[in-house]
């Protein structure tokens, strides 16, 4: 097999901070390497040398058997390496082929050639087996769809070095099963290479034929996948033995084996179309986990219970009163919180201070009768906040946008925890977070339990949430459709429930693969 | 609560204020230029232009608090300059007799100044209401009510300017223009001869303008600063998704600073009116975009969420100095007009620059996305 790109002694600072120490990495041809590492661990930095975002400070970069110099990423792009970033690069009014031809239309005497730019989009997307309209506005397809155009859109400018930034985060089983035939039909041509970033261990063994591991801006260790167990990547990533992966802890009420006290409960819900006639209700020291795919209604029930979204119909009680909730202030009046999926776009003012934000939803007991904020109470709270939920940062004036996921997720937390709420909705609480802060999140999540508080949260990650919750609510197409205790649940059983209503539009083959 | 903590000292908790560095940059920036006219022109720091200038700095400031109030929310406000036109139009019909129109009625001040104010009160809660209720894009919506405003003005008096607003109404043209209030700066003997003859003019002179403009300042500062609503401003410029479900009433918020916004450009009405005596239709043309100017030379995002009204007085400033100065060096219009532009344009350009920590721009805008 030939080597694609070679990095090799790679060093990279920003501001005097060191990100990158002598780091190296390769990449065959014909093969899936998974680039593993905890946030921070200088992953994405590393792929950012290669493919041009940054230059590096010391060290080879060999691509194609000839050793390169700082490129620009459009030089890179010459070269055929394309990055598929987190976050999605498309311009979503423009068509798919418009999309796939970006910057390289295709013209015919000055004017763009439309016809021409479709054919040869479908003729990408079929050699792909993706059944996609080019002419389709991107703004139409779903996540995971725009995932796809993007690789088809990386392999339209002949790319052989593919770097994929977790594609799976947004996708469902589903597609990511779908995605995954893609990835293995690439690789299996022996063309191309592909460097595959990911959070979610449990998908290595679909894809991964080769493991490299960073920790802290160091190369740790590669090798093949088959050759390493799951605890042994897990203890290279963090450097130390995480015992438990989901701490699970019992209260008092549940240790005499009968039922808290029912706190909270949800009837009859209905919103927007997206959530329809849900019923469940919520124990004192309990966590309910809400399982289900993308798009099954679970965000939207969540947003409709705190009040973002007008409801239609149907009660929410607490301790058997009927709150009368019509948007978020009312809720969290009434002690029902949210810590919503997307922490940058819903959770954080991202250009804001830390004390700031944490002090946003408090300012009520911050304030004097003027409504002036006594600084003194706010440091207070803050540097108490900060400090039960050993948020590591160097003050509480730094940006909030510029914290690490985990630490960014326990900032959106601590705005909530001064304020004596009684139910905490999480949805998402680990999506994008490293092992070590995961288990961090699952501990405070655990001490609101121990507090008596209700705890409910929405999971797409199948372990963690039959792993970690006492109760968990199956959802599909808006609907409950099932609902288990922690011992009873496994994984086939939720996913026959998530699944129930997608029979009659999926049928029965695709069902089975996506099990 | 007790927590045991090292209190940082005044400097440092000053300095550590975000936004602060920008205006300590654009400050550099203020007293550069300031250098620059005292040379090429003797009489700029004469006392006497000096007064001038702090006078002619008032209404820029004031309106630069209004458009900063709005920018920090995210949102920009484009009917300030014809507030200020609706406020003076309206207050110097309402204080003169027997003109061109039943408005004319001859009222005393006061009252005159409370029914302006409640007018272009009005202004500012359409444009809350219309942004932040109905989503209208701020851009069009204040637009709508800026020729909306531009044809109240025009309307009150039947399509002319006013007359005079006459002897009843001295103390309202004292009270927004000529009046001053005079006190001595006490002479500081133990400075060097050289400082001291730079600084001390005996007694001197503090014009109301420029007093109602501290006023403002000192209240609207402080508002921004340390209360409630001052905060919940900045959450919504920053976030407007995470302040609602922060269980802000964004609505509120935004026709809060909107209102702020309508009231300090009636003020600047006033001080208009004052100045000239009568009302003109069209007073406060381009000063929605002036207000723009101080503003972001002082180092207020367009994009909501970040500045300090402290920068604001710095902006004002830079605006009015360039203005002032230039006329004294005689530079014609157009050469003030160019110079004028290429400040805005260079003080916003060096705010990158400095913010990012490098000269070298493409890879500053490409390393100020790194997260970690």
């Amino acid at each position: 097999m030939d080597c694609l790109a070679e990095c090799a002694h790679i060093d990279k600072s920003f501001y005097g901070v060191k990100v990158l120490t002598d780091v190296s990495f390769s990449l065959r041809a014909g093969e899936v390497v998974a680039l593993l590492g905890e946030n921070g661990a200088g992953k994405s930095t590393l792929m950012k040398i290669l493919s041009g975002v940054y230059t590096r400070d010391a060290g080879t970069v060999t691509i194609m058997g000839s050793p390169v110099g700082n490129m620009t990423p459009k030089e890179a792009e010459k070269r055929g390496i394309a990055m598929i970033h987190q976050e999605l690069n498309l311009c979503s009014h423009l068509t798919v082929a418009d999309n796939i031809f970006l910057g390289r239309e295709i013209t015919r005497k000055g004017m763009l050639a439309r016809d021409e730019m479709s054919r040869q989009a479908a003729m990408i997307l079929d050699s792909l087996h993706i059944d996609m309209d080019p002419d389709m506005p991107v703004a139409d397809l779903s996540v995971s769809k725009q995932q796809l155009v993007e690789i088809a859109k990386a392999l339209s400018m002949k790319a052989r070095i593919l770097i994929m930034d977790e594609p799976t985060s947004a996708l469902t089983a589903k597609e990511i099963d779908d995605l995954f035939v893609i990835i293995r039909k690439l690789r299996d041509e022996g063309n191309c290479g592909i460097v595959y970033i990911s959070h979610r261990l449990d998908e290595l063994q679909h894809i991964a034929d080769r493991v490299t591991v960073m920790r802290d801006g160091h190369f740790i260790r590669s090798a093949p996948f088959k050759d390493l167990s799951m605890g042994d990547i897990i203890s290279l990533m963090v450097g130390r033995e995480i015992k438990e992966k989901y701490p699970r802890v019992e209260c008092a009420v549940n240790k005499e084996g009968k039922e808290g006290r029912k706190i909270f409960e949800v009837k009859n819900l209905s919103a927007g179309g997206r959530v329809k006639n849900v019923s469940f209700s919520l124990n004192e020291g309990e966590i309910v986990g809400i399982a289900g795919l993308m798009g099954a209604g679970r965000t939207e029930l969540t947003r409709a219970i705190f009040g973002v979204d007008a409801r239609d119909s149907g009660e929410i009680c607490l301790d058997g009163k009927t709150l009368s909730i019509k948007k978020p202030a009312d809720a969290i009046k009434a002690g029902v919180v949210l810590i919503p999926e997307d922490r940058k776009k819903h959770g954080l003012c991202v250009r804001l201070s830390v004390r700031e934000n944490i002090a946003l939803p408090n300012l009520e007991t911050l304030c004097n009768a003027l409504s002036v904020v006594n600084r003194e109470k706010e440091d207070d709270l803050v540097e108490l906040t900060i400090k039960n939920l050993s948020v590591r940062l160097s003050g509480p004036e730094i940006n909030a946008g510029s914290l690490s996921g985990g630490n960014q997720q326990k900032i959106v937390l601590g705005k909530w925890l001064a304020r004596n709420s009684r139910v905490v909705i999480f949805d998402e609480p680990t999506r994008g977070i490293d092992v070590a802060a995961k288990v961090e999140i699952y501990n405070l999540m655990n001490d609101l339990k121990k507090q008596g508080i209700g705890v409910l949260f929405v999971s797409s990650e199948m372990p963690e949430i039959i792993g970690f919750a006492d109760r968990i609510i199956v959802m599909c197409d808006g609907r409950i459709t099932g609902e288990f205790s922690a011992s009873e649940a496994t994984q086939n059983k939720i996913l026959e429930k998530a699944t129930q209503f997608e029979i009659k539009t999926l049928g029965r083959g695709r069902l089975e693969e996506a099990i | 609560m007790n927590v045991k903590r090292d209190k940082p000292g005044f400097m440092r908790r000053i300095l550590a204020t975000r936004g602060m560095p920008q205006v300590i940059t654009v400050t550099i920036g203020l007293i550069l230029i300031f250098i620059v006219f005292s040379f090429l022109s003797e009489n700029f720091t004469s006392q006497r232009n000096l007064r001038n200038l702090a006078r002619q700095t008032a209404p820029i400031l004031i309106i630069g608090i209004a458009q900063s109030y709005v920018l920090i929310t995210g949102n920009i406000d484009l009917s300030i300059g014809s507030v200020v036109g609706m406020s003076s139009m309206i207050s110097a019909t309402l204080m003169t007799t027997g003109g061109n129109s039943w408005l004319s009625l001859g009222l005393a001040p006061w009252l005159a100044v409370i029914i302006t104010l409640a007018c272009c009160l009005a202004i500012g809660f359409i444009n809350g209401q219309l942004v932040a209720r109905c989503g209208l894009p701020p851009f069009i919506a204040t637009l709508g009510t800026m020729t909306i405003a531009r044809g109240v003005a025009q309307i009150v008096n039947n399509n002319r300017n006013t007359d005079s607003i006459g002897a009843g109404a001295r103390y309202f043209r004292d009270f927004f223009y000529y009046g001053s209030i005079r006190f001595t700066i006490p002479e500081l003997t133990w400075l060097p001869e050289s400082v001291r003859k730079f600084i001390y003019h005996g007694e001197t002179l503090i014009f109301t303008p420029v007093l109602i403009a501290a006023v403002l300042w000192l209240a609207f500062n402080f508002i921004l600063s340390r209360t409630k609503t001052g905060r919940h401003i900045y959450a919504v410029g920053s976030n407007i998704e995470a302040a609602r479900m922060s269980g802000i009433n964004v609505t509120a918020t935004v026709t809060k600073a909107y209102l702020v916004s309508s009231f300090c450009s009636c003020v600047v009405g006033f001080i208009v009116c004052a100045t000239g005596g009568v009302g003109t239709m069209d007073a406060g043309t381009m000063y929605e975009l002036y207000a723009v100017a101080a503003s972001v030379i002082g180092g207020i995002s367009t994009l909501g969420g970040q500045g300090l009204l402290l920068g604001t007085v710095v902006g004002a400033s830079i605006w009015s100095v360039l203005q002032n100065g230039l006329v004294l060096a005689n530079a014609p219009v157009a050469i003030r007009n160019i110079a004028v532009g290429i400040i805005v344009v260079i003080s916003v350009l060096l705010d990158i620059i400095v913010r990012s920590g490098k000269w070298r721009l493409k890879k500053a805008r490409l390393e100020a996305r790194e997260p970690e």
